[in-house]
């Protein structure tokens, strides 16, 4: 059973809910992927226009968690803001923090992440900060008031996979009861099996469903992926060895020659 | 009185937050506003008086990752 922030839940997959081809698209993922968790966003809507109420309705009859986020904010003032405005809108002190540093690799400011951290933790948001791999950085989180961690494993969008095993695994030893969320980064159901084996939390999806030839279909791939590497963490896997060692056993072999 | 809404200019005659909402029809319970950068809460918005050059932002729910 995976908490977050006191609230249970069974599903170790969260989703995004940008680029699907249709709503109806995004509707049957989520649904296939058994996440109990979407993430979601604000922007200006036109005068006169519905499309804001529109969304919600259909977020809102998915019955799951909604995480708002701050995607596109580039300082501490911004993110603060529309941190505010979403918990008007959304009605949940949940916020999933992006402050952007780099337009090209949309990797985070940590910097401004921490400031805007401290700030809204002191004001009643509960934190889901999107960061890099730094060990320090998430220290300074954790220092901050976050009490749920998620790491980039690569760029959002880009579908490389982990990056960085190293450094998403130094994270896992030194903050071993601090939930962590591999957000960013993932393409291909394996690679969430690699971080789920290293014993990650669970896993924040957008793209890599989203831009599949079926999303549905993928969600379902993918949740599955997530347990099974789940399943293995607990489980306890061997560790790789340099020789061979035979699983049959040699005692009583016969001897022929 | 010249306000900028959403980035664009519009020369209105409205006194209040509320008001300025009627008059470009924006309504739903699911908009968020703000005033030159500060947050002001549905219930407060009739009470929220614009004064010239006001920047207001209209949010709106939206898919996002």
């Amino acid at each position: 059973m995976l908490t977050l922030y006191g609230q249970d839940l069974r599903s170790r997959l969260l989703l995004g809910t940008a680029r699907y081809p249709s709503p109806a698209a995004l509707e049957d993922a989520v649904r296939s992927s058994g996440t109990e968790i979407v993430t979601v966003s604000l922007r200006r809507e036109t005068a006169g226009g519905r499309q804001g109420g529109a969304f919600f309705e259909l977020i809102r009859a998915l019955g799951v968690h909604v995480l708002p986020n701050t995607a596109g904010c580039h300082s501490v003032s911004e993110a603060v803001l529309t941190a505010k405005m979403a918990r008007e809108v959304f009605g949940t002190n949940w916020l999933k923090l992006e402050v952007i540093g780099h337009h090209d690799t949309l990797q985070p400011d940590v910097f401004a992440l921490v400031e805007a951290a401290r700030i809204l933790s002191d004001e009643g948001f509960e934190v889901f900060p999107y960061t890099t791999d730094d060990l320090v950085v998430a220290e300074r989180l954790l220092e901050a008031g976050c009490k749920v961690l998620m790491p980039w494993c690569a760029p959002i969008g880009s579908a490389m996979g982990p990056q960085n095993i190293p450094a998403l695994r130094a994270i896992r030893a030194n903050f071993p009861d601090v939930p962590l969320i591999v957000d960013a980064g993932i393409g291909r159901p394996s690679h969430a099996t690699t971080v789920m084996e290293l014993g990650f939390d669970a896993v924040l999806l957008n793209t890599a469903v989203a831009g599949a030839a079926r999303p549905a279909l993928m969600a379902s791939a993918f949740a599955a992926a997530i347990d099974a590497g789940r399943q293995a963490f607990e489980a306890g896997m061997l560790e790789p060895r340099d020789f061979a060692v035979p699983s049959t056993p040699v005692i009583g072999k016969a001897v022929f020659a | 009185m010249r306000l900028t809404v959403n980035g664009e200019n519009h020369d209105l005659a409205v006194a209040t937050l509320a008001e300025l909402l009627a008059a470009l029809d924006y309504e739903g319970d699911w908009l968020a506003t703000a005033v030159n950068g500060e947050l002001v809460h549905r219930a407060d918005r009739s009470g929220h008086a614009l004064s010239d050059r006001d920047r207001i932002e209209i949010l709106s729910p939206m898919k996002g990752g």
